[in-house]
């Protein structure tokens, strides 16, 4: 095989892998808003569950969660789980990914000090101008570092979904390695896995620059 | 006419009663201070005042509308119309200022009046430079809070209470995170106030200050009123602990 038809097969596999990492962010970063407001929520039954949805997701292995998400229904229901496969892939990245951002910006949310709402109700600001207005927009330059270091885990995560043999990129590599006994596309998908997170860095880089204006 | 009055406030954290069957009253125009040692209770006086805190017994009154009182032994505010006026009232200057650090000084000042009291755009920036320049800030206004000084910030946090037009303006210990040539800055701003009529009650440690600013003082220790009247009286006290605590003062300096 030459080495321009190995480059387009991980190509290829490359396409599916930033498919799974950008819709699992797309899902997961408002879902984790999501997941916050359960755990603080003064219904108590409800932030049980999520309390224990949370410790679920983060106390087991995300490959064993996806194996859970893809096979279940048909174990379970004997549902045809053909077409499922992407399906399942997201809806176990996104939960998992969720509960991780969720507690990321509690720890934001709770670092705002208690004056910054006292200031903003004497100043008459209704809960919601005070939360959109006031506290989320601290709360995004604070949490940034933490939420990086979760989307760079991310694109190196999306390399589990091998184990439901979803192809892409790390699949793709692991397969020609197999076929041609070589350990070039292990090397080479190393390489776009640390490029792409170089990417990463540096555009969350620039969204923390744009927010360096204050202090 | 008074703006405010307090009748028999009580108020305890974790069975301590901190204030103990506290009344006072602010007339229009009056300037009112509270004087007394750390833990005598006129911060949570003054956060009851500006329904920050609930209160245990009692009644609080602006204008004649119930703004705090108790039923069933439980603290009740008036529903969300009554109190967001009653809130606009009164405004609050902090010890520690709390200005909003992702929003510019000229934000800070103005995005209240135009977002929560709906004022014209034009009317609300023209009264913000006019302030500033009042408080030497003119040229702050697109400086952010970590860009100035302590007493600067002070400063945009009497602005932003002013920008509100409230009838009575409350301050907690507003100097006391200042160093001495801050504190003059701040008590010169306050001093300029007082000169223009404004209704105001203020929690201080500056002792020579409230002297000479205040109509009213009331010295409070352990939660109570231990002495009050006109600066003259409260001075010249024989009241022990106050002696005490003033001879303490001036001992220091």
């Amino acid at each position: 095989m030459s080495f321009e038809v190995m480059l387009r097969q991980l190509l290829e596999g490359f396409g599916q892998t930033c498919l799974i990492f950008f819709l699992t962010l797309v899902f997961s970063l408002p879902l984790g808003m999501v997941v916050y407001f359960g755990r603080v929520c003064r219904i108590k039954p409800i932030s049980w569950l999520v309390k224990i949805y949370i410790s679920i997701m983060r106390g087991t292995p995300l490959m064993l969660q996806l194996l859970v998400w893809y096979f279940a229904p048909f174990y379970l229901w004997g549902m045809n789980i053909g077409g499922y496969k992407l399906t399942a892939i997201l809806i176990g990245c996104s939960l998992n990914y969720a509960a991780y951002f969720a507690e990321i910006y509690r720890s934001g949310i709770e670092s705002i000090p208690k004056g910054q709402y006292e200031a903003a109700a004497l100043l008459g600001y209704s809960r919601q101008q005070t939360f959109f207005k006031i506290v989320l927009p601290q709360v995004v330059k604070i949490v940034l570092p933490s939420v990086t270091n979760e989307v760079i885990t991310l694109v190196k995560d999306t390399s589990l979904v091998y184990s439901l043999s979803y192809v892409e990129m790390f699949a793709v590599a692991k397969q020609i390695a197999a076929a041609q006994t070589t350990v070039l596309p292990f090397f080479i998908a190393g390489v776009f896995y640390y490029i792409f997170n170089y990417a990463v860095a540096g555009v969350m880089e620039l969204f923390e620059k744009r927010l360096d204006y204050y202090r | 006419m008074k703006l405010l009055e307090m009748n028999h406030i009580k108020k305890a954290f974790n069975g301590v009663q901190v204030i103990k069957d506290i009344s006072l009253s602010v007339e229009k125009g009056e300037i009112l201070a509270i004087i007394g040692p750390s833990g005598s209770g006129k911060s949570t006086l003054l956060r009851c005042a500006t329904m920050l805190e609930t209160i245990d017994d009692g009644e609080i009154q602006y204008l004649g509308r119930r703004a705090a009182w108790v039923e069933g032994g439980k603290p009740v505010f008036p529903k969300k119309e009554e109190r967001k006026e009653i809130q606009s009232y009164f405004g609050l200057v902090f010890q520690n200022f709390n200005l909003f650090p992702h929003f510019s000084v000229m934000k800070n000042i103005t995005d209240a009046p135009l977002k929560v009291q709906r004022r014209g755009k034009e009317e609300v920036f023209e009264e913000a430079r006019r302030l500033l320049k009042k408080m030497g800030l003119e040229d702050k206004e697109n400086a952010y809070p970590y860009q100035l000084s302590g007493g600067q910030q002070q400063r945009v946090s009497i602005a932003r209470a002013l920008m509100m037009h409230p009838n009575i303006l409350f301050f907690d210990e507003p100097t006391s995170a200042l160093d001495p040539e801050l504190t003059g800055e701040i008590l010169k701003v306050i001093k300029d106030l007082a000169a223009e009529h404004m209704t105001m009650v203020i929690v201080t440690h500056e002792m020579s200050f409230a002297r000479k600013v205040a109509d009213h003082i009331i010295f409070m220790d352990k939660g109570v009123i231990a002495e009050e009247g006109t600066p003259e009286d409260v001075f010249g006290s024989k009241n022990e602990r106050i002696r005490e605590f003033l001879g303490k003062l001036t001992s220091e300096r």
